[in-house]
């Protein structure tokens, strides 16, 4: 039975003008275009600096701020409110205030103060643009100490040298910490949304009741409906790691068995919350309107953007019941670290914790009687 | 043999009672009409001799099998034919064939043996290749029928079967239906074309949930002093309080 079902899906899906195109299209934009446009990293820092001191010192600083190509020298004031307003009128984000005396008091007393002023209202603009900036001001001061120590050993300093050592993702590419997250967005949608969808499309032609008057149980229907999308899904998931690799030279550092088995998992549960929707959905335009709301909030807390753990406890703890969030680590792990199963026993049970209730309330919630 | 049995049967939504207490009884192969304005309950009725809804009380069989306890065993015993066009109109008419026949277990080369037959009979066979939302609808209905009459149930249910399909091809609609009689499937159908009333061995009219008039089209007419179905229907549809829908 399950046979002619499975065939009538997969014709259904080949002939619809729409379908085979976006499940083609689909992973290639989003992996493509979001990595580049969907990114963290702050470049091109508009920087104002207020140079009092106008000294030898003042000025090797000035060159090795804008040397570091984090910052684009946009405007040069005389005092503090000049400087102001070019913020004010957008010219500029940072402002750097080397006081006069810098470079006597830099030499006589061996240090001096600098101001480092950030326009938040972008605040990781803001903070990171005042985060690079105090790092190359520190390795200014650094340079400095070495060469007097070189000029004379008498004075020496006892300096802490903190060398940080960026792990697992070391040039930290913003792009290399997306690609394995989007790749699950990927499958929530073609095997969440997609089936769920395509149930309720039947209800609202009509031929679900007649699929409802035959022996059709409800567990092979189900089944003819999610099977097509896991494979499609799988397929998809295989166009990305090529992607990945192609465009972003990104290869997983774990074994791809490892993600595929959790992709089964996850698609499992993904597809059961879908078919949950589609039950209690009467209309294609609601089953929408309900996914995108799940999906909104799924994708806000799952960690595709901001870590989870800087997010409030309360909120927290609602990302506690977010599939998305544990796959997203799995993926994330196993693509950058190389974690194997036995380290991901955590995201194991919750993923598999997710697809045995879905499934469970979707098959106790399907209806072929009214 | 009674095919469908009915004991009381009655449907409740909340407060309203749409389907109240029916009784009756159908004979296999027998072309039994079922009538009433619409909203009088007889698509509630039906769905709930299909299986597709559970009576609130009172009792019922279908083709045997008791309508509360055993509704998937019915499922097996009968085919369905709705208002709403039920093929599928992304798939070929060959293609609409062999899913329902599969569904229905009939084995894979039983299946093109069937399927050319069903053409052929209703010389169909130019259209095999064709997609149904491009076939006119009365032939969608046709088609609609022998689908569903194809695995051989002892009762096919027909909700309104040519609503909206021409005198000719409505014509055509009856005699399919009158072969299949023959070969001893039961019919139960709906209609709102007295002239198709008149087809019908007996009839049963429907009122507000209740069965007002059950008789041969014959019987009726003399019991209620009418030349015509039409006339039937109209003297006992006008006491209906119930709003229609």
């Amino acid at each position: 039975m399950l046979k002619y079902l499975l065939e009538k899906e997969f014709k259904q899906i080949i002939r619809n003008s729409f379908m085979p195109k976006i499940i083609l299209i689909f992973p290639v934009m989003v992996l493509l275009v979001f990595p580049w446009a969907a990114n963290f990293e702050i470049k091109n820092i508009n920087l104002s600096v207020i140079d009092n001191d106008h000294s030898v010192y003042s000025n090797q600083l000035v060159q090795k701020v804008i040397s570091s190509g984090y910052f684009r020298l946009t405007d040069v004031s005389a005092n503090y409110k000049d400087a102001l307003q070019s913020i004010e009128t957008d010219k500029a984000d940072l402002i750097l205030e080397i006081p006069a005396n810098f470079e006597r008091d830099l030499v006589r007393e061996q240090h001096s103060k600098l101001l480092i002023s950030a326009n938040t209202v972008n605040g990781t603009k803001g903070g990171l643009g005042s985060a690079y900036l105090s790092g190359i001001v520190a390795d200014f001061s650094s340079q400095v100490r070495a060469k007097w120590i070189q000029v004379s050993s008498a004075t020496s300093i006892p300096i802490i040298n903190t060398v940080t050592q960026f792990r697992f993702n070391p040039q930290l590419s913003y792009k290399i910490f997306m690609v394995p997250a989007l790749m699950v967005m990927l499958l929530t949608m073609l095997c969440g949304f997609l089936p769920a969808l395509n149930i309720v499309g039947e209800k609202e032609a009509g031929t679900m009741e007649q699929i409802n008057v035959t022996p059709i149980t409800r567990f092979t229907f189900i089944i003819s409906k999610l099977l097509p999308y896991w494979i499609i899904g799988f397929i998809v998931l295989s166009i990305s790691f090529v992607i990945a690799y192609l465009i972003y030279g990104l290869r997983p550092e774990g074994h791809l068995s490892t993600i595929y088995f959790f992709a089964a998992i996850y698609i499992l549960g993904v597809s059961g919350l879908g078919l949950v929707i589609s039950n209690y959905s009467d209309t294609m335009q609601q089953a929408m309107f309900v996914m995108y709301f799940f999906m909104l909030i799924l994708i806000l807390m799952s960690g595709l953007f901001t870590p989870v753990i800087s997010m409030p406890q309360w909120a927290q703890y609602i990302t506690t019941v977010n599939p998305l969030k544990y796959f997203m680590q799995v993926m994330r792990l196993v693509y950058l670290k190389g974690s194997d199963i036995s380290q991901l026993t955590t995201e194991l049970t919750a993923l598999g914790s997710f697809a045995i209730v879905f499934n469970l309330w979707a098959v106790l919630s399907y209806k072929k009687t009214v | 043999m009674k095919v469908i049995e009915a004991k009381n049967l009655v449907k409740r939504f909340g407060t309203f009672t749409a389907v109240d207490h029916i009784s009756f009884e159908v004979e296999k192969g027998e072309i039994f009409g079922f009538l009433g304005a619409n909203g009088a309950g007889k698509t509630t009725a039906m769905r709930m001799f299909c299986g597709l809804s559970k009576p609130t009380s009172g009792e019922g069989s279908v083709a045997g099998f008791d309508i509360k306890k055993h509704p998937e065993d019915i499922k097996k015993n009968i085919g369905y034919m709705s208002q709403k066009f039920s093929l599928y109109n992304d798939l070929k008419v060959w293609e609409n064939i062999r899913l329902f026949a599969g569904i229905y277990g009939v084995s894979e080369n039983q299946i093109s043996i069937k399927t050319t037959e069903l053409l052929q009979r209703l010389n169909f066979e130019q259209e095999r290749e064709t997609l149904v939302k491009d076939l006119p609808l009365g032939w969608k209905q046709k088609l609609s029928f022998s689908v569903s009459i194809l695995h051989h149930p002892k009762v096919v249910f027909l909700d309104e079967p040519t609503g909206g399909v021409d005198p000719v091809t409505r014509r055509q609609f009856w005699e399919l239906i009158y072969e299949a009689a023959a070969d001893g499937i039961t019919i139960f159908v709906t209609t709102h074309y007295m002239d198709e009333a008149e087809y019908c061995n007996r009839i049963s009219i429907m009122v507000d949930g209740k069965i007002e008039a059950l008789d041969t089209p014959k019987n009726l007419k003399q019991e209620f002093n009418a030349s015509n179905m039409d006339e039937v229907f109209q003297q006992l549809a006008r006491k209906a309080t119930r709003k229609s829908d």
